[in-house]
């Protein structure tokens, strides 16, 4: 495997920003009440990665080393909020569900976490690469959880209902229902990861 | 010479088994049992079944083929789970919530931590709650005991004691005092509630069977229930005899059930004295603030679980090692 | 390019650009998005309207603030002129979800007339029927249902207030079905 496929595929399996690093809890655990809630909160965190990844590793040179954390934060604090009027403007029901959560996507770990360990020492190609390898694997992550807890809790898949939500169990679409989901599919994750 | 066990003299065995234990307890419950059968009719027979054949069913099939080890339901711990999960259970709800109750007791609350002997939460306690917050409308119609013609399905229901205590307290509502059932009605189960809840006074004989066959120890129920009785005593509502408003938070809910049978299970609860006690008076003390000032009625079960998380820091309080100098 | 060094003037400089660059791109969004958030926040409240008059175009929409289970609860009802509800929307709530925040539907069931408040007239004191009313509250969730039925209430006085009426047994029916802190969501769970 070359470097460029290693790093992509790196996000996604090993260093899933979810099961592996555990990193971005907060919107994990929040967002994931449905698979379509669960994958805009995924693509919107892969957006802003993918380019503060490519702007820092661009300005990786020009940036003193002592003002880094600040440069970045304000790099990444502007794309949450371009993202934010950007989706306000044309996907409001996504805008209103996600809510408070896609300001607070400028201080989702991965984003600095990346930032920091990755653009800023790699080139502008694998920055954006690890960006787009980071978000898929947490978009996967938050769609899969968002989907066990859409359809345990209220008997739809992707808003498509399955069967009736009188069956459907409500713990799963409250907080607590997030915790006992993730725990078994991170242990499962885990699990199948070792085998290999 | 495998199987030679070496150990110094005297070889005597006490007889104590968990499986001894367990059965002592199940034996302790039936009193309850005989009568919530006789309030509630087939309701509580079936419940109880559905209830204990999953939880020992999801154990068998939990051992036998996620963790591939040898299943232990021998023990009787499963079935004891099954027991105390019906318990806590409305005797009319659908069989399927009953499985699925009993799914998650076992395999969330028990076995995935290990099996017996590692789980921090009562497995009875976890699947409950799960359920309570699942389907909060089922757990919460509650039959009323109308005796044995009762139906399994399309029995009667209304609400529970505990629902009007909530008016007294909180809504400061006086006249649903009226509607609480007399002392004595309470303490021979004729309430609402769930399938095990009710009887007090089967629950007591059952209770002070386990201390006197010392399965259990008086600490926990003894320091549960006087902090609930001091509680309710210096929080009596204005214009309300305060011992029957006592002795009517002591007899009804899960109180007793709590106390006796939910509080005291080995696996989740401290080891010695001081840190029984001190488990026993957190749980009594979360159930009155629950109760007065909470959004649920009852808090019995939260507070249970929430204590079940203190119990590794209480059991640091240990006793002294024997031959150890006093510092 | 060798790595800057972190001497007074390259932080100032690099910082200052980052931060005026970031600036400059925000307004150019700003600029570009803004009159389509506006269209949407307007076409939503036209919706809204729309959907809660069902049609009747001499009705008036309300809208009201109450508090719910869980936090504010915003809802929109339409009158006709002689008070009859025409429909309802709730806009916004933080009710428990399977729980409180059926109340989007619940009150409109027409195959459940004890429910159902679209198409009654409205009398400034509807009550659930724990409280002595004649309007079925959500199963377990009777707090969420006072909620809304308080919203509707309020509604109809403003609708009043608007024509110029004023209507006199709101208040006292309220003082009565709404103690301080209710927060029990009754059967919401009993022990």
């Amino acid at each position: 495997m070359n470097n460029a496929t290693k790093t992509l595929v790196n996000g996604i399996l090993k260093e899933n920003p979810t099961f592996g690093l555990v990193l971005g809890m907060c919107p994990t655990l929040a967002t994931t009440t449905s698979a379509i809630n669960g994958m805009s909160m995924g693509l919107a965190t892969m957006f802003v990665l993918i380019c503060s990844n490519v702007v820092i590793s661009m300005l990786k040179n020009v940036i003193p080393d002592k003002v880094r954390i600040p440069s970045f934060i304000v790099v990444i604090a502007a794309f949450v909020t371009i993202l934010q009027m950007v989706m306000q403007a044309y996907v409001p029901s996504i805008y209103e569900t996600l809510g408070l959560f896609i300001p607070l996507i400028v201080v989702n770990c991965i984003v600095l976490g990346r930032a920091e360990a990755f653009a800023a020492k790699n080139s502008v190609g694998l920055s954006a690469l690890d960006g787009i390898g980071m978000g898929v694997g947490f978009t996967l992550a938050l769609t899969i959880i968002g989907a066990i807890r859409e359809l345990l809790g209220t008997g739809c898949l992707f808003g498509y209902n399955l069967y009736s939500d009188h069956y459907g169990m409500l713990i799963f679409v409250l907080a607590p229902g997030a915790f006992i989901c993730l725990g078994y599919v991170m242990a499962l994750v885990q699990k199948l990861m070792k085998k290999d | 010479m495998k199987n030679l066990i070496v150990a110094p003299a005297p070889h005597a065995h006490s007889g104590d088994s968990v499986r001894k234990n367990m059965l002592l307890v199940i034996v302790a419950l039936l009193p309850a049992y005989l009568v919530s059968v006789l309030m509630f009719g087939w309701g509580a027979l079936i419940t109880a079944l559905i209830s204990i054949v999953a939880c020992m069913g999801a154990e068998w099939l939990i051992a036998k083929f996620v963790l591939k080890e040898q299943p232990t339901i021998g023990d009787c711990s499963a079935l004891l789970t099954g027991l105390l999960l019906a318990f806590n259970l409305p005797s009319n709800l659908p069989w399927w919530i009953v499985v699925i109750g009993a799914v998650v007791a076992i395999g969330v609350g028990k076995m995935s931590f290990g099996g017996l002997g590692q789980n921090p939460f009562n497995p009875a306690l976890v699947g409950r709650v799960f359920l309570l917050i699942s389907f909060p409308v089922q757990m919460t119609t509650w039959p009323r005991p109308l005796g044995f013609s009762g139906a399994y399905v399309d029995a009667e229901t209304g609400a529970t004691p505990l629902y009007y205590l909530k008016q007294v307290t909180k809504h400061s509502d006086l006249a649903a005092m009226e509607k609480l059932p007399q002392l004595w009605d309470a303490f021979i189960g004729m309430m609402g509630g769930s399938l095990g809840e009710v009887c007090a006074l089967a629950l007591l004989v059952g209770g002070l069977f386990l201390i006197c066959a010392r399965v259990i120890t008086w600490h926990i129920p003894v320091s549960i229930l006087a902090t609930m009785a001091v509680f309710a005593l210096l929080t009596t509502p204005e214009g309300v005899c305060p011992w029957n408003y006592t002795a009517l938070t002591l007899l009804t809910g899960g109180a007793m059930l709590g106390a006796f049978f939910m509080a005291t299970d080995y696996v989740t609860s401290p080891m010695v004295g001081w840190g029984k006690i001190i488990f026993g008076v957190g749980i009594g003390l979360i159930v009155m603030v629950i109760r007065t000032w909470g959004a649920y009625p009852e808090g019995m079960s939260f507070a249970i679980l929430i204590m079940n998380a203190t119990v590794p820091l209480l059991n640091k309080i240990r006793p002294k090692r024997f031959g150890e100098k006093k510092k | 390019m060798a790595k800057l060094k972190s001497s007074l003037t390259n932080m100032l400089l690099s910082l200052t650009c980052i931060t005026l660059v970031a600036a400059a791109a925000l307004a150019g969004v700003y600029m570009l998005t803004k009159e389509t958030i506006d269209k949407q926040k307007s076409d939503a409240e036209i919706a809204a309207q729309q959907a809660v008059l069902a049609g009747d175009e001499n009705g008036t929409p309300i809208k009201v603030e109450v508090d719910g289970f869980g936090g504010k609860m915003i809802v929109m009802v339409g009158f006709a002129e002689d008070g009859t509800i025409l429909g309802y929307k709730v806009l916004e709530h933080q009710e428990t979800p399977g729980l409180g925040d059926k109340a989007g539907q619940w009150f409109q069931n027409a195959d459940k007339p004890g429910q159902n408040v679209v198409g009654r007239k409205a009398t400034g004191n509807f009550t659930v029927s724990k409280d002595g009313g004649d309007v079925d509250a959500i199963t377990a969730a009777t707090i969420s249902s006072r909620a809304f039925l308080k919203a509707v209430n309020e509604a109809y006085t403003k609708f009043q207030e608007a024509k110029g009426v004023t209507v006199e047994t709101w208040t006292s029916a309220t003082q009565q079905i709404e103690p301080e802190n209710t927060i029990c969501e009754e059967k919401g769970g009993q022990q």
